[in-house]
């Protein structure tokens, strides 16, 4: 009995991890099964929030942040705007970082796939600028 | 170019109340300045202009300029420059409404033909017509003085452009790509001069200031109008200055010198 629960718990250890293999490949390739945008790494080791809240929440972060900076004029940068595209920089084939024009872009590979437009860009840089 | 200097006896009808303390302090403290110089003149205020990063920006400051005639030289526009350098400011050929933040304006006297020139911005008044007007609360003074447009809540109408006796307001026309990061303008707002308020609120100062001193004239100062020990403070409370169109009662945090 205790053998059989044994050799089931491997089992079912490795259906896992095959699950999971397969699943980030589906991610990577998009081949089969539902697709998965192609979302690229931050930077930094990890976002200023779980990327769960994030990925639910950072619209009213950079809602609540942008008020403060231009009415209150405070430029902290943890839920920046301009430190979100600093750190999510996507590098094109020439390396040099891509604007929103391109399905790379970090916001726009994801807001594509939820079909959600973004307005941000109409006024805001895309891209880490030559600071000055 | 109509240019009338400031008139020595306060204008009539604007926020009688707020004149009529002001006065009254003033005649207590003895000071006998025009009435734009005694407001600065007497005004208490925290001298740490310099805010703890993070918090919001405080009313014990009022950010102003004072810029100096005599020092400003009708062939220069280094001012013009290095604002469309610092704010990304690029023409499409169409001077008729390609933006336009600061400008020089070269003025003659029409009895005695004598000419100065001068750059005109926002001149950041204290009552904001352009504020007055806006139908969304999208154009702002900032507690510290500053005047801006919030392109969140800008709608293009324009009404502001209208208001503004200083012609100090552009409308972009064109879709615009590759904006500076700390400058974010598109197609459809209103913008005007910002006074730099990213180089402001890291504690710097304007493009334009930084330009003039460095290679033009050095006839622009910037500064804290309500810390009395700031330069420009004791500056305009020892020299004769003017506000342009100062009869409009706008209280300009722009002044001039030698005008
Ligand atoms: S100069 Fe014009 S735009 Fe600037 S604060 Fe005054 S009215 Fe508004
Ligand atoms: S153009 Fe924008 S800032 Fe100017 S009055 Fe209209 S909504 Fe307000």
């Amino acid at each position: 009995m205790t053998r059989h629960r044994a050799l089931i718990g491997i089992l079912v250890i490795a259906l896992a991890g095959l699950a999971v293999a397969s699943h980030a490949a589906d991610q990577q390739n998009n081949t089969k099964g539902v697709p998965f945008p192609a979302i690229a790494m931050g930077q930094g080791e990890t976002c200023v929030e779980d990327t769960d809240f994030m990925r639910r929440n950072h619209m009213d972060l950079l809602d609540h942040q942008r008020d403060e900076t231009v009415i209150n004029g405070v430029r902290t940068e943890q839920h920046s705007l301009k430190e979100c595209i600093n750190c999510h920089v996507v590098n094109g084939p020439d390396s040099v970082p891509v604007t929103v024009s391109s399905p790379q872009h970090f916001c726009r590979s994801c807001h594509d796939y939820a079909a959600v437009s973004v307005d941000c860009f109409q006024c805001h840089a895309s891209r880490p600028g030559v600071e000055n | 170019m109509s240019i009338k200097t400031e008139k020595s006896t306060p204008t009539p009808g604007f926020d009688p109340v707020r004149r009529k303390f002001l006065s009254a302090v003033a005649a207590a403290a003895g000071v006998a300045l025009a009435p734009g110089v005694m407001l600065y003149g007497i005004t208490k205020s925290n001298s740490a202009a310099a805010r703890v990063s993070g918090s919001a920006v405080s009313s014990n400051v009022r950010w102003g300029m004072l810029i100096d005639l005599n020092r400003c030289d009708s062939g220069c526009d280094d001012c013009v420059t290095a604002c469309s350098k610092e704010n990304g400011l690029q023409g499409h050929g169409r001077p008729a409404t390609d933006a336009q933040w600061i400008r020089k304006v070269d003025v003659t006297n029409p009895q005695t033909g004598a000419s100065q020139s001068l750059p005109m911005m926002c001149q950041h008044c204290a009552d904001p017509p352009c504020v007055d007007v806006c139908p969304t609360g999208a154009s702002f003074k900032r507690a510290d003085g500053i005047v801006l447009v919030n392109k969140h809540t800008c709608i293009g109408c324009r009404y502001c452009m209208m208001a503004c006796p200083y012609k100090a307001r552009s409308f972009i026309h064109e879709s615009l790509e590759d904006q500076k990061p700390h400058a974010p303008r598109g197609k459809g707002t209103v913008e005007s001069c910002t006074l730099c308020v990213h180089r402001v609120d890291a504690g710097g100062q304007p493009a334009c200031v930084e330009a003039c001193s460095d290679t033009g004239g050095g006839a622009m100062l910037f500064g804290d109008l309500k810390d009395p020990d700031s330069e420009i403070s004791q500056r305009v409370a020892k020299y004769a200055t003017q506000q342009i169109r100062a009869d409009l009662g706008l209280d300009p945090g722009v002044r001039y010198r030698n005008l």
